[in-house]
């Protein structure tokens, strides 16, 4: 049971929900805006977070956007992450998000709540990083869009009020080769020992890391190290691995030197493709 | 737009019946089914999304009720165990002892319940995704299985 009230909202318009994220704030009720909710009632229940009022996206035409537009396939920030996966219209990003919590959980995570929540592992955003995905914003300043890579620095960051309504990925990312590899400790349903998954764009190899950092990333300088012409496949991951951008976790799920281990051997297989 | 500020009564689609519930907006829909309508086949294992002890379906597909507000199912059709009469997912869990202490049953089988309707031609690999979603402390997997694979042969 969660141990506090708040108060519940799910407006029909991007107007509506940011009139009410501004009025909640004044009345210093500290809003949240709410997709699938798994993370917001799990975390309150265990009375690590507090909010006054959430707002649910969920009744948002724009948030619930699926399938093409033009050339540009997009994806509205409620689409749960078992539509993206059943649809198959992005195989990278459907057989990664097959692979976060269970089956059924995953009919209730929304795209935009696993990439904006505060869980270390984000999976969801390793696609869309390598995809150089771009995203409408809504908030008191009007909508507007950006590149994921310029509002994701190991989360997300957008202005006071904002929120994702959809994502839009060029499609012709969609049908290029890529790489999925999410190892666990011993269960299949488990966080992450490491994630990877890689796309060959142009004849590079583009790599997003979960469960490596505490945060997940793409990383240019490994990518560079990891696409050097002329030296041996396993020279290129070892100077990859100088460039991790920050000290590997070490947990019970593994080791750092454990994980780095793992790594090798899967960037082994990556750059394969 | 849907709101609840205080303590509210919101109408439900529960097993096919509007039902009156009076609730708080952080009450989860398992604790609503359970104290307010009586309907206790939900189970709360974890309340944390991990056990699946609560699964009921929303508009046919299978939730786990700790992690949804019974606001949040306005608008939508909820099914629990209750709303299953002799479905053919009970009696092949019967049939196969596919329960010991029987507190993971009523989850499991809605979730069974719902992979037999979306998937009635599920293969081996969806089957075990699905059925990850729960937990059984007494480990009564093997005939668990067997009593999906039954009811997919329709053969009950
Ligand atoms: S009680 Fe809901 S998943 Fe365990
Ligand atoms: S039969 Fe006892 S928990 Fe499954």
């Amino acid at each position: 049971m969660i141990p506090f009230d708040f108060e519940y909202y799910r407006p029909d318009s991007i107007s509506q929900a940011v009139d009410l994220f501004m009025s909640l704030t004044r009345q210093a009720k500290k809003p949240m805006y709410y997709g699938g909710g798994t993370e917001i009632i799990s975390m309150a229940r265990a009375n690590n977070i507090y909010t006054g009022g959430v707002i649910d996206i969920k009744g948002i035409p724009e948030c619930n956007k699926f399938g093409y537009e033009g050339t540009d396939l997009v994806i509205g920030a409620a689409t749960t992450l078992t539509k993206i996966s059943d649809s198959n219209l992005f195989p990278m990003l459907g057989i990664t998000v097959a692979r976060i919590a269970d089956h059924t959980i995953q009919g209730k995570i929304t795209l935009g709540g696993n990439i904006t929540g505060t869980i270390m592992y984000r999976e969801a955003s390793l696609p869309l990083l390598i995809a150089d995905c771009r995203l409408s914003i809504a908030g008191p300043g009007g909508t507007r869009e950006a590149l994921l890579s310029q509002v994701f620095d190991r989360r997300i960051r957008l202005e006071e009020g904002e929120f994702i309504t959809h994502f839009i990925i060029d499609s012709h990312i969609t049908s290029l080769p890529f790489f999925h590899r999410k190892a666990t400790k011993i269960d299949k349903i488990d966080y992450p020992l490491i994630t990877v998954v890689a796309l060959k764009k142009d004849n590079r190899i583009l790599v997003g890391f979960s469960g490596l950092c505490d945060f997940p990333f793409r990383s240019l300088e490994m990518e560079d190290s990891l696409n050097q012409p002329g030296i041996s496949k396993k020279d290129r991951i070892q100077n990859a691995m100088a460039y991790i951008p920050a000290p590997i976790v070490e947990d019970i799920h593994g080791s750092a030197m454990y994980r780095r281990f793992v790594l090798e051997n899967i960037l082994s297989d990556a750059l394969e493709l | 737009m849907i709101q609840i500020r205080d303590i509210s009564t919101i109408e439900l689609d529960i097993n096919g019946e509007k039902r009156k519930v009076t609730v708080r907006a952080a009450d989860t829909l398992l604790h609503t089914l359970r104290e307010q309508l009586g309907l206790t086949g939900a189970k709360a294992g974890c309340e944390n999304g991990d056990c699946g002890a609560c699964t009921v379906l929303v508009d046919g597909w299978p939730i786990k009720s700790c992690l949804m507000l019974a606001v949040e199912a306005v608008g939508h059709s909820v099914t629990t165990i209750e709303g299953l009469k002799n479905a053919p997912t009970q009696k092949a869990f019967f049939e196969n002892w596919g329960f010991q202490c029987g507190y993971c049953t009523s989850g499991f089988i809605m979730n069974c319940h719902a992979l037999a309707t979306i998937h009635p031609g599920a293969d081996d690999d969806t089957i075990a995704d699905w059925l990850q979603s729960n937990i059984c402390r007494c480990t009564s997997y093997e005939e668990i299985a067997n009593a999906v694979k039954q009811v997919l042969k329709k053969d009950i």
